[in-house]
């Protein structure tokens, strides 16, 4: 027991809970100035917002960045869960039970269901590599949409209407976050987080160690499909009634476009860029109203633009190397005469989170434009079968 | 150690469509033996080895792990029972550490078995196996000498350093049978003399029986104590070393005839 309790110590890294840290302090934030009155009705809305965009992003980011796969029916997923959860919710706001109860059942449900779905889609979609796979999740949003427009239960065309759950909203929403992001790191720090992250980068020699790459990859479609669903919960809550034109094949790349700004296999961009997008959409859609709405749209697409080339281009290194958050952050380091931990020789840095970007199999641009043909220079892994046959 | 041979392929062959990639392989491997493919171009070595790790089902006939029948398994499960390799062109988790490229090969091995669930709730369970794991891989990479490089990442590493991690990865493993596929390719005399002494000792520390496909003859000469040769699929000739090298038709296979 000695032994587990110094394991523990000789483990605990304060930047492992960065994200923890985040968050906790965001929510507490956010809290103190609920309880003062001072956050008004629709900013707590925002934040109920900024919460689930945030858990949309994570679940996605471990698909895409961390297993390397290209799913593009997250918000089928969500509205998987957005339908069957706020349907349990309005079937137990007939009874007595208190609403948190209620909201929590409700995303226990949504969630649960999702990951049902994620793994009957998962089961055959999975044996698919990149463009392919990417293109039956697509099918799949849009599949799980027309559904729940035609089912009567869930209001056909007109929408679900929900029980609204009130300014609170957001906390139960920031709480969810911190345990999904408890979740996940956990999941990525281990060796299951090891042997997905093998998957992305080299699947033939993954197999070759003896990883179940069906299993994992399976594993991480249920994860984040109960996420996904979870998140439609809170959606459902946030606003009446849950209608499946919400859940469009834009509103997956939305989330993907998250992802992709964040950086693929980091988490904490993903927090950073979901929250970013959302208040950015906030913002431009509460002060542009009529014929400006339209420039609402220039300005996304521009700071998207300003983002990635700020990130990729050579052209913006010298101005990267000056401002950017890793320059920032050494000279930060610098001034308390810290040092990086891969400067350290007797530490064991645990990459799976690092801040850099990591280059998957997938070809994003073309997947951005729509244009899914399959790359033709052999980015996507060719099959184990075919290669190596003449050596 | 009780079986007289670690590895033994009774006529196996593969066709892929028309094509008879293999046909009668027949090797008998004794354990803690250094064992040689060669052949042209397309003989079809690796193919034999894909056979043996259990990514191609051969068409027919059998192969034995220690007397052990592993025909037609998954790649899971011949690696769980013992046989790991190297590939022809290396094939790293570039983006991983080269720590974590290792623990990776630590993966299905039952000391370490540690359900999703204990890692995603850190049941006391994950503590122990994690920190036993970046023990263990370290031990390996100390044997190779890369220890000091464990943080870079895998990619960053020079070419030399890849083989080896390579190799230190699928030892993790804990492989009864080593498959090198062409090791040296790509290195300079010094660095394949190199080469031929850390795989010795790679055979003599972890008692392992090592198949090795190599192009190049220094290497095969001066450590592999059997080979057999393919051509087109077939055995040409088995047997060892310096009185396979001399049989004319092995010549002839590799060089034409004039």
């Amino acid at each position: 027991m000695a032994g587990y309790f110094k394991s523990i110590r000789d483990g605990f890294k304060l930047r492992n809970f960065t994200n923890y840290i985040l968050i906790a302090a965001a929510l507490i934030l956010f809290l103190i100035l609920e309880l003062t009155g001072v956050l008004r009705r629709s900013h707590a809305n925002l934040l109920a917002q900024v919460g689930f965009s945030i858990i949309l992003a994570v679940s996605l980011n471990l698909v895409v960045g961390f297993l390397g796969e290209l799913s593009l029916g997250h918000a089928g997923f969500m509205c998987a869960g957005a339908y069957i959860g706020c349907f349990v919710a309005n079937q137990l706001h007939k009874t007595s039970l208190p609403p948190l109860v209620t909201l929590i059942v409700a995303m226990a449900v949504g969630g649960i269901v999702a990951a049902l779905f994620g793994f009957v889609v998962g089961l055959p979609a999975l044996r698919l590599k990149g463009d392919y796979l990417a293109i039956v999740t697509l099918a799949f949003g849009e599949i799980v949409r027309n559904i729940c427009k035609n089912l009567p239960w869930f209001g056909g065309a007109m929408g679900l209407p929900t029980e609204q759950y009130g300014t609170h909203l957001f906390i139960v929403a920031f709480a969810v976050v911190l345990l999904m992001l408890i979740l996940t790191q956990n999941l990525i720090h281990s060796k299951h987080g090891r042997a997905i992250t093998a998957i992305r980068d080299n699947e033939i020699a993954a197999r070759a160690m003896g990883i179940n790459v069906v299993f994992y990859k399976l594993f991480v479609f249920v994860f984040t499909a109960f996420f996904a669903g979870v998140a439609g919960v809170i959606y459902g809550y946030y606003t009446t009634p849950v209608i499946y034109s919400s859940f469009t094949f834009n509103y997956s790349i939305e989330i993907l476009v998250m992802v992709v700004l964040g950086g693929m296999g980091n988490i904490t961009g993903s927090i950073l860029s979901a929250s970013l997008i959302t208040v950015v959409n906030f913002v431009l859609q509460s002060n542009l109203s009529g014929d400006q709405a339209a420039i609402k749209y220039l300005v996304y697409a521009l700071i998207l633009m300003v983002t990635i080339l700020f990130n990729n281009a050579p052209a913006f290194r010298p101005i990267k190397e000056k401002i950017g958050l890793q320059a920032i952050l050494s000279r930060v380091r610098k001034k308390f005469g810290l040092k990086h931990p891969s400067e350290n020789p007797e530490e064991i840095v645990d990459d799976s989170a690092k801040w850099h970007r990591i280059p998957t199999k997938i070809k994003m641009d073309s997947i951005l434009s729509t244009d899914l043909k399959p790359a033709d220079d052999g980015t996507l892994e060719p099959d184990p079968r075919q290669e190596d046959k003449h050596e | 150690m009780s079986n007289p041979l670690l590895l033994e392929t009774r006529d196996l062959g593969i066709t892929f469509g028309g094509l008879k990639a293999v046909q009668n392989l027949n090797l008998q491997i004794k354990p803690m033996e250094l064992y040689g493919l060669i052949g042209p171009n397309g003989a079809g070595k690796t193919t034999v080895f894909n056979m043996l790790t259990g990514v191609y089902k051969p068409t027919y006939g059998h192969f034995y792990l220690d007397g052990e029948d592993l025909t037609g398994q998954s790649q899971q499960q011949t690696c769980a029972r013992g046989i790991a390799r190297t590939f022809q062109n290396i094939r790293l988790f570039n983006n991983m550490s080269v720590l974590r490229n290792v623990m990776v090969g630590l993966h299905h091995d039952p000391a370490f078995k540690c359900n999703p669930l204990v890692a995603m709730f850190r049941l006391p369970a994950y503590y122990v196996h994690e920190n036993a794991m970046v023990d263990r891989a370290r031990e390996l990479l100390d044997i190779f000498g890369l220890d000091g490089e464990r943080n870079n990442l895998a990619c960053n590493l020079p070419y030399g350093k890849q083989r080896k991690l390579e190799i230190a990865r699928a030892l993790a493993t804990n492989p009864k049978l080593l498959l090198l596929d062409e090791p040296a390719a790509g290195m300079n005399p010094q660095e394949t003399a190199e080469l031929m002494e850390t795989i010795k000792s790679v055979r003599d520390t972890f008692k392992l029986t090592i198949l090795l496909i190599e192009h190049d003859m220094s290497l095969v000469n001066g450590i592999c104590e059997r080979v057999t040769v393919l051509n087109f699929g077939t055995e040409l000739a088995q047997g060892p070393v310096g009185q396979v090298l001399r049989n004319p038709e092995v010549i002839r296979a590799y060089l034409g005839t004039d």
